[in-house]
């Protein structure tokens, strides 16, 4: 029995060594989002036309219906134009992608979507970035994937490549399509 | 050239101390005197191959050699020269070569000073002291050689983190790496008397300078690293229960009790089985520190360098070393018969209360930190990071009565004594106290009542530092100089690490209770009142540094009627782009004035400068007692006791040896 006490050391320290272990083989870099299965949190955004308020944006409520992809972005991320390509195909092949300027001003996004074209059905100014805060933006660019009933399904961090695109979301636009 | 020269240093380093984790082993166990010498040999070459190696990689990083991958990634041409001479261990790389160097160095020590030490046991020492060597020396070869050449060299680098471009992180890692190294000489004093079998007073004497020597620089680094997040990363928080800094404090906190139960084992001979435990746990928290800052397991900021290999075999180190300490331990502990018995209220049993209270503590932090990697093991979708709330819940209730312990401890009589005569010693300064508790709670309301039990207890700590001087001086016959003179260096070591403590609650205390803030959008001429402060900002302009560009704005604070001037910048790193903030301080005894700016931003009233402001009570105390109880520390460590012969054992207090076989005759 009292030897029982000076092996415990080793045992505990045996299956702290087995977790250490596992967390080797984890990611800590994947940080899944809260918002999967959830709804969309709620915002109203402006748009980004060169006028008093920015003229028409979109609105959470406005996701219905159909699946759509809301892509955060900003012409001062250096990631996005790599993306960029990517979302015209997505455009161009009938899904419809909701862009949000993240703390970016109205003007400098217009420029950027000029010079590298414009991809979105809709795009929307968080210039104060407090939906973004809502949404649990990590960084640009990240895109989620809304279904008909405007819950969250899916949500990329980082540029979609094309592998993504193909092996990964346009399966779940699909299935989203098809859902009831 | 001198990249070849290093490489080929260190590789001979690697063969030496290969050599010396085996040679003198065989030795001890034959008894062979010029097998053990060895050991003391080998210690020294090491240590000046691994100095030529390390000291190649300086003066590359000196020369600015982008030829070498190690330069180019971490320095640049426009880095001032003692920033490029600390990018050698602003690195993963280099700060393994300054790891293994730490660990010659502490070699050549336990080789040089320990000519009072049995043969058996330094030769064993030196030994597994060796073994870690081989293991760190060749994890530095094979996983990060420091010395990779980058073929074609670019015409300048990249610069190092401007963070670490201060002064504070010239002195932070070498300290850190001084005391978690410092802890791997416990260890091998540990693992050794396991395969002796006997932990006796006199090895307890002999390890515990060791221990010292390993707590002063981590007491320092420790201080230091909070000193520079809270002027560096310019928000004004001193400490973040980040992982990193927990795998920092978790060995200090075992580094704490060791230091405690090897007086016990020194003394009375008592706990010996507890002080090798504490031994074993504290270099492998260190090495699991270590493991979490190079494996990228946690998400931290000082996460430089993730690398899932380096992580398996550091991983694979700790299960060798820790694994095989603990399972020695797990045979041979119970063979260690504990020295003399201890009554219920005595000298040994307040200071095992004081080690079961920081051995909770430190499970309390441990628990914290792996949290979140054993949760996710639990469930994968679950990924969640502990916070302050839960530190600031647990840790209070655990720390207080330790805390409190403190002050009696030193009252006690070894071997027996009774709480009347306790009682008697400590009266009046407990009444001391809780009228100052009393008084405090009803200036500061009971919402601030932990504030207020955190500042009590600060001032009986330091009441109880210097009673403890008061009775030495006063004796038996009243106060006499020659008591002054003799006080043992020991007994100053306790007394300044003891009130330093208290000086430390007292300053986590007062920041707790009456530090004040205040954020908003500020303009050259605007005053604002923020708690005691009131805030004037004078003027805004750029400034150039030898390697950024700054945003620089000045404001007069004044507080209580005196005015004072402070600068706050906002640092653009032209090479890397990095930005820093540089907050302006203006320290004081009573607490610490702090500005730091932020973005332009525009309110109601057009753009301005984002401007937060903090009122810091006490801030300085708590750095300024971690400094005290360093300096403690090395008082302790100057003792004269440790510097004459260890007393031989006295035949049957402590062990009885194990089989001949493994202890030759003496």
């Amino acid at each position: 029995m009292e030897r029982l006490i000076f092996i415990l050391p080793v045992i505990l320290f045996a299956g702290l060594a087995a977790f250490l272990g596992f967390g080797l083989t984890q990611d800590p870099k994947s940080l899944p989002s809260q918002l999967i299965d959830r709804p969309l949190p709620a915002f109203v955004l402006p748009g980004i036309a060169a006028q008093d308020g920015g003229g028409a944006g979109f609105a959470s409520a406005s996701f219905r219906g159909e699946p759509r992809l809301l892509n955060i972005w900003a012409s001062w991320c250096a990631a996005c134009p790599q993306e960029h390509p990517v979302l015209e195909r997505i455009a161009a092949e009938g899904f419809p992608v909701y862009g949000i300027a993240w703390k970016d001003k109205p003007a400098d996004s217009r420029m950027w979507l000029a010079r590298y074209g414009n991809p979105y059905a809709g795009v929307a100014a968080d210039e104060a970035g407090r939906t973004a805060i809502d949404l649990g933006v990590t960084g640009v660019p990240e895109t989620f994937i809304v279904d008909k009933r405007g819950r969250v399904r899916f949500k990329q961090i980082g540029p979609i490549s094309p592998e993504v695109w193909e092996g990964q979301i346009r399966p779940l636009m699909q299935q989203l399509r098809a859902e009831a | 050239m001198l990249a070849e020269i290093g490489h080929f240093a260190l590789i001979l380093a690697l063969l030496v101390a290969a050599a010396q984790a085996i040679l003198p082993m065989i030795g001890a166990a034959r008894g062979d005197a010029a097998l053990m010498a060895f050991g003391r040999s080998a210690a020294g070459l090491q240590a000046i191959l691994i100095i030529l190696s390390f000291g190649c990689l300086m003066i590359l990083f000196g020369q600015s050699d982008f030829s070498v991958a190690l330069v180019a990634n971490h320095s640049a041409l426009s880095q001032p020269l003692p920033y490029r001479l600390a990018a050698t261990w602003g690195n993963h790389e280099g700060s393994m070569l300054l790891w293994v160097l730490v660990l010659s160095i502490y070699g050549t020590g336990i080789a040089h000073f320990g000519d009072n030490l049995r043969a058996t046991l330094q030769a064993r020492v030196l030994s597994v002291q060796a073994m870690i060597s081989v293991a760190f020396l060749s994890f530095a070869l094979f996983t990060s050689n420091p010395f990779a050449r980058l073929i074609p060299a670019p015409l300048d680098g990249t610069e190092l983190n401007p963070l670490l471009q201060d002064p504070g992180i010239v002195f932070h890692p070498p300290l850190l790496y001084l005391g978690y190294v410092g802890f791997s000489v416990t260890f091998s004093f540990a693992v050794a008397a396991l395969m002796e079998g006997r932990a006796d007073p006199a090895w307890a004497r002999w390890m515990r300078p060791w221990v010292l020597a390993a707590w002063v620089p981590l007491t320092c680094g420790i201080a230091l690293g909070s000193f520079w997040a809270y002027y560096e990363l310019g928000w004004g928080g001193w400490w973040f229960w980040d992982p990193v800094e927990n795998a920092s404090f978790m060995p200090w906190l075992l580094g704490t009790a060791l230091l405690h139960s090897a007086i016990v084992t020194e003394k009375r001979g008592s706990l010996a089985g507890w002080t090798i435990l504490l031994s074993i746990l504290a270099f492998s928290l260190s090495l699991i520190g270590t493991f979490l800052v190079r494996s990228g397991i946690l998400t931290s900021v000082h996460a430089f360098a993730v690398d899932p290999e380096r992580g398996v075999y550091i991983l694979a180190m700790i299960i060798c070393s820790t694994g095989t300490a603990l399972a020695l331990f797990a045979a041979r502990a119970p063979m260690l018969r504990s020295g003399a018995m201890f009554g219920s209220v005595s000298r040994e049993s307040g200071l095992t209360l004081n080690n079961l209270l920081l051995m909770a503590l430190t499970a309390v932090v441990f628990l914290g930190t792996f949290y979140p990697v054993i949760m996710e093991a639990v469930s994968p979708t679950n990924k969640i990071s502990v916070g302050p709330p839960y530190y600031n819940l647990v840790f209070a209730p655990l720390v207080i009565p330790l805390l409190i312990l403190v002050t009696v401890g030193p009252v006690l009589a070894w071997k027996r004594d009774d709480l009347r005569r306790v009682g008697g010693k400590l009266w009046v300064p407990a009444v001391l106290v809780l009228v100052l508790l009393a008084g405090l709670t009803a200036q500061m309301g009971t919402a601030k009542a932990a504030s207020a039990l955190g500042l009590a207890v600060g001032a009986w700590l330091i009441l109880g530092a210097v009673l403890v001087l008061a009775r030495r001086w006063r004796g038996a016959n009243g106060f006499s100089w020659r008591l002054v003179r003799t006080t043992p260096a020991a007994t100053i070591g306790l007394v300044l690490a003891h009130a330093g403590l208290g000086v430390t609650a007292a300053g986590i205390s007062a920041m707790g209770a009456f530090s004040a803030e205040k954020i908003l959008v500020m303009r050259p001429g605007e005053t604002v009142q923020a708690g005691p402060l009131s805030v004037t900002m004078i003027g805004v302009g750029e400034v150039d540094g030898a390697n950024y560009r700054a945003l620089r704005a000045q404001f007069t604070v004044t507080q209580y009627g005196s005015p004072a001037t402070l600068f706050s910048e906002r640092r653009l790193y032209t090479v890397s782009g990095n930005q820093t903030t540089e907050a302006g301080i203006n320290p004081r005894l009573l607490g610490n004035q702090y500005i730091a700016i932020g973005d332009t931003q525009a309110d109601a009233r057009g753009p301005g400068l984002v401007v937060r402001i903090y009122w810091h009570p006490l801030v300085g105390w708590i750095w300024f007692g971690g400094l005290m109880m360093a300096m403690g520390g090395t008082a302790s460590l100057a003792d004269r006791r440790f510097r004459i012969g260890a007393p031989q054992v006295r035949v049957p207090l402590a062990l009885s040896p194990l089989a001949p076989a493994i202890v030759p005759a003496e």
